[in-house]
């Protein structure tokens, strides 16, 4: 079954510091755009949503087709974004 | 193998829970590295302003950290969004894990609604340094006014911090104030969260 994940260190001025691909499906270069595309777009409810909160794990924040967003924001603002597949929940 | 005790060993560093660290670091040392570092700062600089901006960058190093750290360590992973809370949080928290004791006093500027003070009797870094007549308004409080403001910069309320001596009837050394200003947008999103 392909799984795939993408994760991403953003700093708090929106800068990626780090990005890994996790899975055993075959890289593709089109999809590899798209999902750093979500992640992107993932940024904008990630800053909404921090500050509703205090927690520092928000689960699930934004669904694309069948991929789902989840970061972890530290203290400093620096976001740990990670995206799964939906049946990989 | 046999032991009295076993200490619990892990596999993974990862699962190692966060140590607590050294509570205490000797104040000499301190005193003495600090006396050092306005030391080498003094040969680089021209003038005060200068130098007290060098301390104050060098204490938004030292915030930065600090927040993050004590975030896990201290507040079991619980973010501040709020400005009374990451206020006390730097008044509490903060200055324990530095100083050893919370600050001796918070409070809400009269005039301006942006403007907060820290006060402390005797702030640590001033407590072995004496300021010639020729230094004028020079306090080397600029290095802890920047680590509260490296602390609320990090958590996302940027500010202007600025330390001043309060000369007080009845204590021989005046008293340090920590003055904060925040910026606009952090008083209109206070505004806006309720």
């Amino acid at each position: 079954m392909t799984s795939t994940a993408c994760f991403i260190i953003v700093s708090r001025n929106d800068i990626p510091i780090y990005e890994a691909e996790v899975g055993s499906a075959a890289k593709r270069e089109d999809a590899a755009q798209l999902h750093q595309f979500i992640l992107h777009a993932a940024l904008d409810i990630v800053q909404d949503l921090a500050w509703t909160t205090s927690a520092m794990f928000l689960k699930a924040i934004d669904r694309f087709n069948d991929l789902v967003v989840s970061v972890y924001v530290t203290a400093g603002h620096i976001l740990y974004i990670y995206r799964t597949d939906l049946h990989m929940s | 193998m046999i032991g009295a005790g076993k200490i619990k060993q892990y596999s993974n560093i990862l699962e190692k829970p966060l140590s607590k660290g050294k509570q205490e670091v000797s104040l000499s040392a301190f005193a003495f590295l600090f006396s050092e570092l306005v030391q080498y700062n003094q040969t680089q600089v021209d003038n005060i302003s200068e130098l007290e901006r060098r301390l104050e960058d060098a204490g938004y190093a030292v915030g930065a950290r600090v927040l993050e750290l004590l975030c896990h360590r201290d507040k079991g992973n619980r973010r501040e969004t709020r400005l009374l809370g990451i206020l006390s949080f730097v008044h509490s928290t903060v200055w324990k894990v530095l100083f050893g004791k919370v600050a001796d006093s918070l409070e809400k500027g009269t005039e301006h609604e942006d403007e907060y003070m820290i006060s402390e009797k005797d702030l640590l870094v001033n407590k072995f340094i004496s300021v010639p007549k020729d230094m004028g308004t020079f306090n080397c409080g600029a290095f802890v006014a920047g680590i509260v403001r490296g602390v609320l910069d990090g958590a996302g309320f940027p500010a202007v911090v600025t330390a001043h001596f309060v000369p007080m009837e009845g204590l021989q050394r005046p008293r340090t104030t920590i003055l904060i200003k925040f910026a606009e947008e952090v008083l209109q999103r206070e505004a806006r969260l309720g």
